[in-house]
């Protein structure tokens, strides 16, 4: 018996059983995985806990109540703090936004995923890209300087034709910065990103039901209207959504184009609006302790909104995607 | 040599629009530029606004009587959303042309070396545009995406691999909520952090702050990027790892994780394209300044979007000047990592 026995290395043994090292590895991308959950979570305890006595004190007249006053100990007056006003205008002009944007930006989708010619579709999807990226303070600075005057002589033609109409009614003849014109600049605001979810559902669209519509002799909107809208309705509802959430929440743009009133009118183009996310670093300034622990309970109303808005837009938009 | 001499056949394309089925189109597209300028030169309508609501108003028009009297009610109805879809794409170009424009036209005088040498610290407000300058900003900004990135981007690649790699319980909750948080709005940020780091910590305003409340906004474009690029690595690498013996942490470390490297440095250049120029938190937290600032953890500092946001605020002639210098640097900076993104995600294979 003198077979050499062969310099074998030990028998691995097969298990499933994790290794130490997949077990470190394992839970510091958990923990990594997790820690976004765990600061939205923060986020939201940190505004209602520095927000609390607020939400004492005011209850639902937080949310209501017109009047932001500080308290002064000579007249003996208590502080009065709510974002009623500030809250209908941040609606009002995300409304107007969307009313104005998504229109365009679908518009524009369309014309990207079955209108445009390739050397014109490429480098118009880089521009949208590029027009995403451009920071908020630009086009504050840009509504402010160059759309305002144009806008302000809108609002005049929309108001000599269409004055008749309560929304364009105009008590005094003050048309800069208004909800109009910040609904302008919002809509320019959030057309990238409505374009391009459309734009992305519109591509999930099946072809065999493109080719077929046109195979039935359909004119591009007759199929458009027939297959393209259908399957595409909640990427749409669900970009504009997005793009809500987003005109909901924008700060310095809006401040610089909206002239701030804590009073609800319905004149959408009249100097006066409102914006929660304007509000909190117009007073953020020179607030005292309670009005500071009152701008934290109007962030955490925004936050709250915003992620509302935010989580029924990506439900609607997942669902579409993964139907088509 | 082959000298075949095989009849030259020119192929077909019926699907090539011929010169008489374009002649519709043009002689509509004549119409309405002739009536338009007729239109504008007779009536009282003037100026571009009247101008373009002219021109919409004829191409229309026109448009659907072509078609409609060529063809049918389809084709008018066609006609009509054609030109609503060219508009809108037009609507689209405009204020990013004229953003661009202005930028450039309003910025570019006082774009000089100085503005890039010098801080505010000597210059009053109202001084001209020559003196002065915002190397302070510039300093600033690299500071607190600097530091935001060192924060963001391992959370964000974590977040990632859990999603795709560790396919951990969680990973549908973790996505949705990350794909929530892109759209918490900035200020709320810059409140958590003013919260956390003044009220509740009692420190003072510092780039640090600032940077920390740029993070949680650059987490969510980090991560859902990075997931899309992961997702693209064919699992057969997976599984090639896998099949060799390696352990998951080796097979992420040493295969998906190089292979996925330039799309990985895409997630994180787009990131910081999105935070750089980001203006409402840094309201709260990183309090402002005229001089440099190199200590980016103790006393006040400042960055691009705030010098700009501040120059507006002033308001005099001199400041809006350097307001728009200001936004064109910014936007210089963004374009530069816009490109360089698109530079690293052209790189990657196999798209």
């Amino acid at each position: 018996m003198s077979t050499v026995t062969p310099n074998l290395p030990p028998k691995r043994e097969i298990t499933t059983v994790p290794r130490f090292s997949d077990k470190v590895f394992r839970a510091i991308v958990t923990a990594g995985g997790l820690s976004s959950l765990v600061v939205l979570a923060l986020i939201a305890f940190f505004l209602v806990y520095n927000g609390l006595d607020i939400f004492r004190s005011e209850g639902l007249k937080f949310l209501t109540g017109f009047d932001w006053i500080d308290a002064s100990p000579e007249e003996g007056l208590p502080a009065q703090y709510g974002i009623g006003a500030m809250l209908y205008g941040t609606l009002v002009i995300g409304f107007l936004a969307v009313l104005i944007g998504v229109p365009i930006a679908v518009g524009a989708a369309l014309f990207l995923s079955y209108y445009a010619p390739e050397w014109i579709k490429k480098p118009m999807v880089v521009v949208v890209d590029v027009m995403a990226a451009i920071p908020s303070v630009v086009f504050g600075l840009w509504g402010f300087f160059i759309l305002m005057p144009h806008a302000e002589y809108w609002a005049k033609l929309i108001h000599k034709y269409l004055g008749f109409i309560p929304f364009f009614d105009m008590p005094a003849p003050a048309y800069t910065r208004s909800p109009f014109i910040a609904g302008l600049v919002l809509a320019i605001m959030i057309i990238p990103i409505v374009t391009s979810i459309s734009r992305e559902i519109f591509a999930q669209t099946p072809l065999d039901r493109i080719q077929a519509a046109y195979a039935l002799g359909a004119t591009k909107w007759s199929m458009i209207k027939a297959v393209v809208f259908p399957y595409g309705a909640g990427g749409i509802v669900g970009g504009a959504m997005l793009g809500l959430g987003r005109a909901l929440g924008e700060t310095v743009a809006v401040y610089t184009v909206l002239n701030l009133v804590y009073d609800i009118r319905i004149e959408v183009l009249l100097s006066a609006g409102g914006s929660v996310a304007s509000m909190i670093v117009n007073k953020f300034g020179e607030a005292d302790a309670p009005e500071l622990r009152a701008l934290m309970a109007a962030g955490f109303v925004l936050f709250m909104v915003t992620l509302l808005v935010n989580f029924i837009a990506n439900i609607i938009i997942n669902r579409t995607a993964r139907k088509g | 040599m082959s000298t075949s001499i095989a009849p030259q056949v020119l192929p077909e394309k019926p699907w090539r629009p011929t010169f008489k089925r374009v002649l519709p189109d043009l002689f509509g597209a004549l119409l309405t530029a002739v009536s338009t300028v007729l239109i504008v030169a007779v009536t009282p309508l003037k100026g571009k606004l009247g101008f373009s609501l002219t021109l919409i108003a004829m191409a229309l028009v026109f448009s659907v009587l072509i078609s409609g009297v060529r063809k049918d009610k389809k084709a008018a109805f066609n006609s009509v959303s054609t030109v609503f879809v060219y508009i809108a794409a037009t609507f689209v170009l405009i204020p990013l042309f004229s953003i661009l424009y202005e930028i450039y036209s309003r910025g570019v005088g006082a774009l000089t070396w100085g503005i890039f040498t010098k801080d505010m610290s000597l210059s009053s407000a109202d001084a001209p545009v020559s003196e002065g300058g915002l190397l302070h900003a510039i300093i600033g900004t690299l500071y607190l995406v600097a530091i935001a990135t060192i924060i963001s981007a391992p959370i964000g690649l974590l977040t990632a691999l859990y999603i795709v790699e560790v396919k951990g319980r969680a990973a549908g909750l973790v996505r949705f909520f990350v794909q929530a948080m892109s759209g918490v709005p900035s200020i709320v940020a810059g409140l958590f952090i003013y919260a956390v780091w003044m009220i509740g910590l009692g420190n003072s305003y510092n780039a640090g702050a600032g940077a920390a409340a740029l993070a949680i906004l650059m987490i969510p474009t980090v991560a859902r990027t990075s997931e899309e690029v992961l997702r693209l690595i064919p699992p057969d690498l997976r599984e090639a790892g896998l099949a060799l013996g390696a352990t998951q942490w080796r097979t992420v470390a040493m295969i998906i994780l190089p292979a996925a490297r330039s799309g990985l440095i895409t997630a994180i250049i787009l990131g910081i394209a999105r935070v750089a120029g980001e203006t409402a938190p840094l309201l709260l937290t990183i309090g402002g300044a005229d001089a440099i600032n190199l200590n980016p953890f103790s006393g006040n500092s400042s960055a691009l979007p705030y010098y700009v946001w501040k120059n507006l605020s002033l308001g005099n002639p001199e400041s809006i000047e350097r307001a728009w210098a200001g936004v064109m640097v910014l936007m210089l900076l963004v374009f530069i990592f816009f490109t360089l993104a698109r530079y690293f995600s052209g790189k990657r294979t196999g798209r």
